[in-house]
């Protein structure tokens, strides 16, 4: 199943400049794992091992992914399931501060 | 440099005396590689913090969506230090993810609330490494600019 994935600009080095690069999956962790294969390294961006070293991964906490505009976090992490021509979104969080 | 018009200017400011002790935060954007900053669009600080600010996941996604639909790029990042002064924390170089943009930081420490004086610089922030540039405020040259309420 083909879904359009939005890449950020600093995302770009790994896509060729594009914008837009279509993927494939039935899970957003399908997604990002089709991605690395056509992208090397992009996955390393997007997720991170979960803490205890159980081998599962979590999105990393600041990089924000919508599957038709529904932030992740809400509909099941990389579980959310994905479907023939869903547009995700990749965005880095714009965040900072003092601390 | 960074080249800013002087109303942009005093909008950030302003919105910064006005969250302060809490950081402000928000974005000037501008037509994709002009490097034009033109539209204030100050977004809501969700972590609602004096040390920490973080645009809120949907009003990021509206805004990108929208800079997008309007072929606009965030040509200038925002935000304000409340007690330190205008320059990039460990945490803002962590976190800067738009290599093309002018990171402006405004400090509030002095003049709080007030209109004393303020920090104003910027700089860029790319693959962890900080540069500072100077800042040219400039007269207005725009008459129709829509700046966009804070919702």
């Amino acid at each position: 199943m083909a879904v359009e994935v939005r890449i950020p600009t600093i995302l770009r080095t790994y896509t060729d400049g594009e914008k837009a690069v279509s993927g494939e999956g039935a899970t957003l962790s399908e997604v990002i794992e089709n991605l690395e294969s056509n992208h090397p390294g992009i996955k390393e961006r997007l997720v991170e091992a979960r803490p205890g070293g159980d081998g599962e991964s979590d999105l990393r906490r600041f990089v924000n992914v919508y599957v038709n505009d529904e932030d992740v976090r809400f509909t099941g992490g990389l579980d959310t399931s994905v479907s023939d021509g869903d547009q995700v979104v990749v965005l880095p969080a714009v965040a900072g501060g003092a601390s | 440099m960074l080249s800013i018009e002087r109303d942009i200017h005093d909008a950030i400011v302003a919105h910064a005396r006005r969250d302060h002790p809490d950081e402000a935060c928000g974005v000037v954007a501008g037509p994709e590689g002009s490097d034009r900053p033109e539209r204030f669009v100050p977004m809501v600080n969700a972590a609602s913090s004096p040390t920490f600010y973080e645009f809120d996941p949907m009003d990021l996604l509206r805004l990108y969506r929208e800079m997008d639909d309007r072929g606009e790029e965030p040509v200038v990042v925002y935000h304000s230090h409340t007690a330190t002064e205008a320059y990039p924390s460990r945490t803002d170089i962590g976190l800067a993810m738009e290599p093309n943009a002018h990171y402006v930081l405004v400090s509030t420490r002095e003049g709080g609330n007030s209109a004393g004086p303020v920090e104003f610089r910027s700089y860029r922030i790319v693959d962890g490494t900080v540069t500072e540039e100077d800042v040219e405020i400039v007269p207005p040259t725009r008459v129709n600019r829509e700046p966009r309420s804070q919702d």
